[in-house]
């Protein structure tokens, strides 16, 4: 890869576990295809998951299947594979992982970003319900509000680089928030911050004003 | 370097270079029934099942070009086949896939540095069977079961952390191979 720092702050085990046996939402799964995409070390951890997942299916419980089921299956065979040409993957971009430029529609230049005052943006994409994805924009040396999560939040740096009470942060690396994390991420001075931030759950901000901004901002 | 294929495998190649269906109809047999209850474990009802199973299935037809026995064990290549028609059909979401690996100014590892895949779905095997009882439920239900994400997130010293994967065994023999030259 041609990023070649390299990536401090990885998955859980937990984490890619559940992306392997299915049981992510979305969201989830884009932020572990994005820091796959830039970690060697997790992918192929997440590579033997699979493989527990294979060895588990060769395990598995029988139940019946019904009777012409091999017959309709070489039925949908005869009919030919539905749609499924493989697109070629869009372009590559500096900032972007694969995964996010499907996404995104695009590179870093056609991210369609909202404002949230005082130089901070954010973009949501689309996903399943059950989480939610967004790309947020810190500029250099500025201050998230402080924060916690009542569920679980992963926020994977893509540009720039943040510190917290936890750590110092920079691309590729992923910092999990759960309900005991309060922390107050700063943008490092040098280039504007770029995460994206996935969440099965609302932020709760500490501030009086960043709560009662929270309903308009979305976040 | 012994290199073994297993069965399933087997089954897999005859049907990617000779489209034979005999083979196709042994690996049906097998891992129809176990996709069908693996997706049921997950929710499906018994016919939704069925028939995603099915779809599974003309996947595994329509994809074997791709299959390749040095990458993926043939229960292991039929497992992401079947997990990936659950979140399309059943929970009808989408998995973002990680960026294809790239070598790039540099050679893939050579084949015979990388463990063989069947050795390495051995190897896992025996790593599940040495895991506590309490931790091998934990695992069992997360691939066979509905334990959601933030119930797996909870989970403390998931000890699979230290089964190594193909990629990492393959890096640590060459840096063996390379001691011993020096």
């Amino acid at each position: 890869m041609s990023n070649s720092t390299p990536v401090k702050h990885h998955i859980p085990d937990q984490i890619l576990m559940a992306y392997s046996a299915g049981n992510l939402p979305e969201a989830f799964s884009l932020v572990v295809a994005c820091h796959l995409s830039l970690c060697e070390e997790c992918r192929a951890q997440a590579e033997t998951f699979d493989v527990v997942g294979g060895t588990m299916l060769e395990g598995a419980p029988t139940v019946d299947v019904s009777d012409d089921a091999l017959a309709a299956t070489m039925k949908l065979i005869a009919a030919g594979m539905p749609d499924q040409t493989e697109k070629p993957r869009p372009v590559k971009d500096a900032v972007l992982p694969q995964p996010l430029v499907e996404y995104v529609g695009g590179g870093v230049d056609a991210i369609s970003w909202k404002s949230l005052g005082g130089g901070v943006k954010h973009a949501v994409l689309n996903t399943d319900k059950d989480a939610t994805a967004r790309l947020l924009y810190i500029p250099a040396g500025r201050e998230m509000p402080d924060h916690s999560h009542a569920g679980l939040e992963m926020t994977m740096v893509l540009q720039g680089a943040f510190s917290d009470e936890v750590d110092r942060f920079a691309r590729g690396d992923v910092e999990i928030g759960d309900e005991e994390l309060h922390h107050t991420p700063i943008a490092e001075m040098g280039a504007d911050c770029i995460c994206l931030a996935v969440t099965d759950a609302p932020l709760k901000f500490k501030g009086l004003l960043p709560r009662l901004a929270q309903p308009f901002l979305g976040i | 370097m012994s290199k073994r294929l297993d069965s399933w495998s087997e089954c897999l190649l005859a049907v990617k270079n000779d489209g034979d269906a005999a083979s196709f109809a042994r690996l049906f047999k097998h891992f129809g029934p176990r996709i069908k209850s693996f997706l049921m474990s997950k929710g499906a009802s018994d016919s939704m099942a069925d028939e995603a199973m099915q779809e599974a299935m003309a996947v595994v037809w329509f994809k074997v070009r791709l299959f390749d026995p040095e990458r993926a064990s043939a229960s292991t290549w039929i497992f992401t086949i079947a997990r990936n028609k659950y979140l399309d059909a059943i929970r009808k979401t989408n998995r973002p896939e990680p960026e294809e690996i790239e070598w790039e100014g540099e050679a893939p590892p050579e084949p015979a540095q990388v463990l063989a895949a069947a050795e390495e779905a051995d190897l896992v095997k025996a790593a599940i069977n040495r895991l506590p009882e309490a931790q091998r439920m934990i695992v069992e239900k997360a691939f066979f079961g509905d334990l959601s994400h933030s119930e797996i997130a909870q989970v403390t010293g998931l000890p699979l952390g230290t089964i190594k994967s193909r990629i990492r065994l393959g890096l640590e023999r060459m840096k063996k191979d390379l001691a011993v030259l020096s």
